[in-house]
């Protein structure tokens, strides 16, 4: 089976956001850049199909030339081939451009199964995997967090609110990976040595057929702010029956939670 | 010149990292409180690749430089230098002494279960009676029946209990030490080859350091590596590289200490404040980070020189020297930084406070790396 992993470079979970002086950017100051931690399950997933049933993982990026380095961590984990998509052009991608993109990438890299991460951190569209099945008009299931293969379908299952639903999808399809769906692999140290020798293919926009114009963004980013500074704790005193009542009202009335 | 890492090096510090905080941060204080070595762990890093990093794949190595050996010992470390000293010992000079001087045969034979992780390496040169003064040894190995019988201690030898294979340096004629010693490879269950007493030490707990006893322990010439005479010399060549991890070893002690520090000070309120905001605690962090820097950069630097061949006997005692002494320097200022709580088992302070003392005593105390750095400007300027 031949596996596409769709992954994003992005700042770790770890890193202090500020919103930049402009209002519009977040200033990550020093950020270490990784693999997006869903997409890490979605690489995973992958490699264990190909483990399982032969064929080849190739995983793809839309993003600047500092993206190699979450192309190489896959590539480390064990994945075959990698591909860049990198274009001034697609810089202010929002997620309709970066499924457009990757949609037309995809159309050059015949493949059974498209995996991708629930969504990518920091962006938090949840939006990439959904639309790229939607341009190229096959089956689409999110969030799956466990995996089985029959005969030429999938069984899937997929975290709902409150419970488990069990989906099957015939191939190709596109799945978005959530947590618990596998454990992944550290890169092993041969692994790393041997992602330096493998090729990095990068596309531009021309290489793709696409016209830049039609990749403006299709939203404008107004304004950034960070939410505001949680107030102090209320601490109620006096007898404590008194106590109950007031926090029963409080609750109701003020924080509007029961 | 660069001072950037490549995108591999950035994964493999990434991994490392990774590796460091889920499998071996929640054990450091149970392994400490104990003094378990972590085989489980050493496992894991074999079958990464952490016992072979710089050997080649035909010996089933990862063939790395050793630039990406410091980046994985400092990462280790920062979370328990008891880790990084282990991979230290293992890789530059139990398994690099066998790379260095053995035979084709001698490499195939002992160095792939060392460098695929199989087998645990020791190195031991010192002894009761001789540590910075290695010449000084008493060990002898004598000529018997078409190989060698040894007979003698050694002592604080890292992995002296768990270790499989160790490298040995003997006396192989009294009349002239800095020429008459020879390196030896014994394995573990070789008659006359045992270990002795397991030391109880104020830091580095959880790595194993100990005694390795000979008794008429008879070995064959195959176990005989690098020329006879040539065991002095070429523990000196070994122990240039394996400064070089004990810069990283310091590096990675230094970090931790100062991350805990960092963390602490912007947390804890005194007089009304977060203790970040008083100018002597803001003062010790900004000398923490550079010194710690200005220790990473003499360290990679060494690093880089070995990987290009060129000579580093004056490099790697720079940056062991120095790095080892900011380890300890950072680490008393992260314990004054958490006052109270830096005396204490809750914060990894105290720890780091113990661990890294080590820094300024193994592969040769901070004086024999002045004696080494002073022999070299010295010459320079004849
Ligand atoms: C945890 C640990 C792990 C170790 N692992 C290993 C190992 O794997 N293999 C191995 O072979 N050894 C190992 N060692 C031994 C270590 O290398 C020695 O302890 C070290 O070289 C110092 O030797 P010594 O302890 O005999 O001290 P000494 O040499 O007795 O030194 C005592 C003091 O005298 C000073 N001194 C000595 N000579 C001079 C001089 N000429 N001028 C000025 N000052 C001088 C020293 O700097 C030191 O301060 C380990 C030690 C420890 C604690
Ligand atoms: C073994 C032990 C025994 C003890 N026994 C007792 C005891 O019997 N009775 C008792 O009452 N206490 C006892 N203590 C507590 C001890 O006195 C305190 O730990 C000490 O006063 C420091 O306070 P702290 O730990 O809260 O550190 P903090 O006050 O939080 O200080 C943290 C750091 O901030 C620095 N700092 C704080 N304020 C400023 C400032 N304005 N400007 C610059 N730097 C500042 C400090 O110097 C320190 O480096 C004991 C502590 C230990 C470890």
């Amino acid at each position: 089976m031949n596996v596409l992993v769709c992954v994003k470079h992005v700042p770790d979970t770890e890193t202090r956001v500020k919103v930049a002086a402009d209002g519009l950017h977040l200033d990550l100051g020093e950020a270490n850049w990784v693999v997006n931690p869903y997409d890490e399950y979605a690489v995973e997933q992958g490699l264990q199909l190909k483990e399982k049933l032969g064929g080849e993982v190739t995983v793809i990026t839309v993003g600047g030339d500092d993206a190699t380095k979450s192309l190489r961590q896959a590539l480390a984990m064990g994945a075959d081939k990698a591909v860049l998509c990198s274009d001034p052009a697609f810089e202010d991608a929002d997620p309709w451009s970066t499924a457009r993109i990757l949609a037309a990438a995809a159309a050059k890299l015949p493949c059974d199964l498209i995996l991708s991460g629930k969504h990518g951190v920091g962006g938090d569209n949840q939006q990439v995997g959904s639309l790229l099945g939607q341009l190229m008009g096959i089956p689409v299931v999110t969030v799956v967090t466990g995996m089985d293969l029959e005969g030429t379908s999938l069984m899937l299952k997929r975290e709902i609110e409150g419970g488990t639903e069990v989906v099957k999808a015939s191939l190709p399809c596109v799945i978005s990976c959530q947590k618990g769906l596998n454990e992944p692999r550290y890169p092993s140290l041969k692994g790393i040595m041997a992602a330096k020798k493998k090729e990095i293919t990068a596309w531009k926009a021309a290489d793709l057929g696409l016209d830049p114009a039609t990749l403006a963004p299709s939203f404008q980013l107004k304004k950034m702010e960070l939410p505001p500074p949680r107030p102090a704790g209320k601490i109620l005193s006096g007898e404590i029956p008194d106590q109950v009542k007031e926090l029963v009202k409080l609750l109701h009335d003020e924080a509007k939670a029961i | 010149m660069d001072f950037e890492f490549t995108s591999e090096q950035k994964v493999l510090r990434d991994t490392v990292r990774s590796f460091a905080e889920k499998k071996i941060r929640p054990n450091v204080r149970t392994w400490d409180a104990a003094g378990t070595f972590p085989r489980e762990i050493f496992a894991e890093l074999g079958e990464m690749g952490i016992l072979g990093v710089i050997f080649p794949e035909t010996y089933g190595g990862a063939a790395m430089s050793y630039v990406d050996y410091v980046i994985i010992v400092e990462e280790l470390s920062r979370v328990d230098p008891s880790v990084g000293i282990g991979v230290a010992a293992h890789n530059s000079l139990c398994s690099n002494h066998i790379f260095s001087m053995g035979t084709e045969e001698q490499r195939q034979r002992f160095l792939t279960p060392l460098a695929s992780g199989k087998k645990i390496g020791a190195w031991a040169l010192t002894e009761p009676g001789s540590g910075s003064d290695a010449a000084g040894l008493r060990t002898t190995a004598a000529r018997k029946d078409g190989g060698w019988i040894l007979n003698g201690t050694k002592t604080f030898c890292t992995h002296a209990t768990v270790g499989d294979t160790a490298v040995i340096i003997a006396l192989t004629d009294k009349a002239d030490p800095h020429h008459g010693c020879t390196a030896f490879v014994v394995e573990k269950g070789t008659p006359g080859f045992k270990h002795g007493k397991k030391e109880d030490k104020l830091g580095l707990r959880a790595s194993d350091t100990g005694e390795l006893i000979f008794e008429d322990c008879l070995l064959s010439e195959d176990n005989r590596l690098g020329e006879v005479g040539h065991g002095f010399t070429d523990a000196l060549k070994i122990l240039d590289g394996g400064r070089i991890s004990i810069a990283a070893l310091s590096l990675g002690g230094a970090q931790g200490a100062y991350e805990t520090a960092l963390q602490y000070a912007k947390q804890r309120v005194a007089f009304g404040k977060k203790i970040a905001e008083f100018q002597a605690i803001q003062f010790a962090l900004a000398d923490m980070a550079t010194r710690i820097q200005a220790a990473r950069l003499l360290t990679f630097q060494a690093a880089l020189r070995k990987d290009k061949g060129l000579p580093v006997t004056k490099f790697s005692a720079m940056a062991k020297l120095y790095a080892s002494e900011v380890s300890v320097w950072a680490a008393e200022r992260a314990v004054q930084i958490l006052g109270g709580y830096g005396f204490v088992k809750d914060y990894p302070a105290e720890k780091f406070y113990r661990d890294v003392k080590l820094n300024t005593i193994g592969e040769g105390t901070s004086e024999i790396q002045r004696l080494v750095i002073a022999r070299h400007v010295l010459k320079e300027f004849e």
